[in-house]
C-alpha cells in the first residue's frame, strides 16, 4: 500500500490551497474585471461584493451583469444562471463516489464551493494512488483559497478597478489555460483519452457560438461518449 | 441593496447551489452502474480540453490564430510538453508561462 503522500489534514489542505494557485491568479483579472463592471450595469457595491460571496460563479455572474445591462427580467437570468452552470452538475456526479462518505457538513460546503478550478485540481488528487484519508481536505483548501481569492478581487474591483486600466491585457489569465493543459496533457497516453480530448476540442470549437455554453456542455458529452465507446471497443478486441 | 437585487442574488444562489448540490445530497443512496462509472472518468478530459482549446486557438474568442506568433499557442505546447515528458505539473505552467511572456514580448 503506497504511503500517504500528506499525513495531516492540514497539510492535504494546504497542498489543495498551493495546488491552485496558478487559478488564483487566472481568476484574479475575471474577479477585478466584474467588480469594476458591476457599477456600470447597475449593482450597487454592496450587491456587488454579495453575489460574489453568494453565487460564486463567475461566468454566470458575467452573464448576469450583461443581461442586468441590457434590462432583462429575473425569470430569464435564472434561467441562464441554471443552463450556463449545469456544467457543475456533472462535476459533482464525477467526485461523488469520494464524498458519498462525508457527513452532510461536509458535502454542504464542499458543493458550493465547486468551480471549474477545484475540479481541476481535485479530481487529479483523487485519481492519485495514495491512501490518505483526508483528501476532502485537499478539496476544502482549493475551495477556500479560490473563494477568499474570488471575494478579494471582486473587492479591488469595486475600490479601485478604474484605477488599473488595462488589467486584462497583463496576461494572467492564460495561467488558468496553462494549468488545465498540464492537468490534460499526461492523461492522453491511453487511446480513448486522447480521441475524447480531440472529439472535445472539436465540438467545442464548432460550438463555440451557440449560447449559454451550450457548445461546452455538447463538447464534454462527446468526449465523455467517444471515450466510453472506444474504451468498451478496445476491450472487445482484447477477448 | 434594492429589494430587486437581493431577489436576483437570492435566485441566483438557489440555482447555483442546487445544480452543484444535487448529486451530493444524494450520497451514498445513489450507486451509478460501471458504465457511468467508466463514463465519468472521461469528464474531466472532456470538460478541460474543450474550455482550454478555444482559448488557444481564438486567443480573442473570434480570430483564428494559427501561427508561431500566437503566445497562447507556444506557451500551451512547452506547458504540455513538460507535462508529458517529465510529468511535473508545477514545473509545466511555470515554463508553459515563461515562454508565453516570451512570445509577448517578442511578438509586441
Amino acid at each position: 500500500m503506497p504511503e500517504a503522500r500528506y499525513p495531516h489534514p492540514g497539510s492535504e489542505a494546504w497542498c489543495g490551497a498551493r495546488d491552485s494557485l496558478p487559478m488564483l491568479l487566472g481568476a484574479a483579472p475575471f474577479g477585478v474585471i466584474f467588480g469594476t463592471l458591476a457599477g456600470p450595469s447597475g449593482l450597487s457595491a454592496t450587491a456587488t461584493l454579495a453575489m460574489s460571496l453568494c453565487v460564486f460563479a463567475g461566468s454566470s455572474q458575467f452573464i448576469a451583469l450583461t443581461l442586468l445591462a441590457s434590462g432583462t427580467g429575473l425569470a430569464v437570468i435564472l434561467l441562464t444562471t441554471l443552463v450556463v452552470n449545469l456544467r457543475h452538475a456533472l462535476y459533482s456526479a464525477t467526485l461523488l463516489p469520494h464524498v458519498a462518505g462525508l457527513r452532510q457538513r461536509w458535502r454542504i460546503p464542499l458543493a458550493f464551493w465547486l468551480t471549474d478550478e477545484t475540479f481541476a485540481v481535485v479530481s487529479l488528487r483523487y485519481g492519485e494512488p495514495d491512501t490518505s484519508p483526508h483528501k476532502h481536505w485537499y478539496y476544502l483548501g482549493s475551495c477556500l483559497a479560490m473563494y477568499s481569492n474570488w471575494f478579494l478581487w471582486t473587492l479591488a474591483g469595486v475600490l479601485l478597478g478604474r484605477s488599473i486600466p488595462r488589467l486584462e491585457h497583463l496576461g494572467l489569465e492564460f495561467a488558468m489555460a496553462a494549468t488545465f493543459t498540464g492537468i490534460v496533457v499526461p492523461m492522453l497516453r491511453r487511446r480513448p483519452m486522447l480521441a475524447a480530448a480531440l472529439g472535445a476540442a472539436a465540438v467545442a470549437l464548432a460550438g463555440r457560438w451557440l449560447p449559454y455554453k451550450l457548445g461546452l456542455m455538447l463538447a464534454a458529452l462527446a468526449g465523455v461518449v467517444i471515450g466510453t465507446a472506444l474504451e468498451a471497443l478496445e476491450a472487445l478486441d482484447a477477448k | 441593496m434594492t429589494g430587486r437585487e437581493i431577489e436576483l442574488i437570492a435566485g441566483m444562489t438557489a440555482v447555483t447551489f442546487l445544480v452543484r448540490y444535487g448529486f451530493y445530497a444524494l450520497g451514498d443512496r445513489l450507486a451509478f452502474p460501471p458504465l457511468v462509472h467508466r463514463a465519468l472518468r472521461y469528464v474531466p478530459v472532456a470538460v478541460l480540453t474543450a474550455i482550454t482549446v478555444p482559448m488557444l486557438l481564438l486567443p480573442d474568442g473570434v480570430h483564428w490564430q494559427l501561427t508561431w506568433r500566437n503566445a497562447w499557442l507556444a506557451g500551451a505546447l512547452a506547458t504540455g510538453l513538460i507535462a508529458w515528458f517529465w510529468n511535473n505539473l508545477l514545473g509545466a505552467i511555470g515554463g508553459g508561462m515563461a515562454v508565453y511572456f516570451l512570445f509577448r514580448w517578442l511578438v509586441g
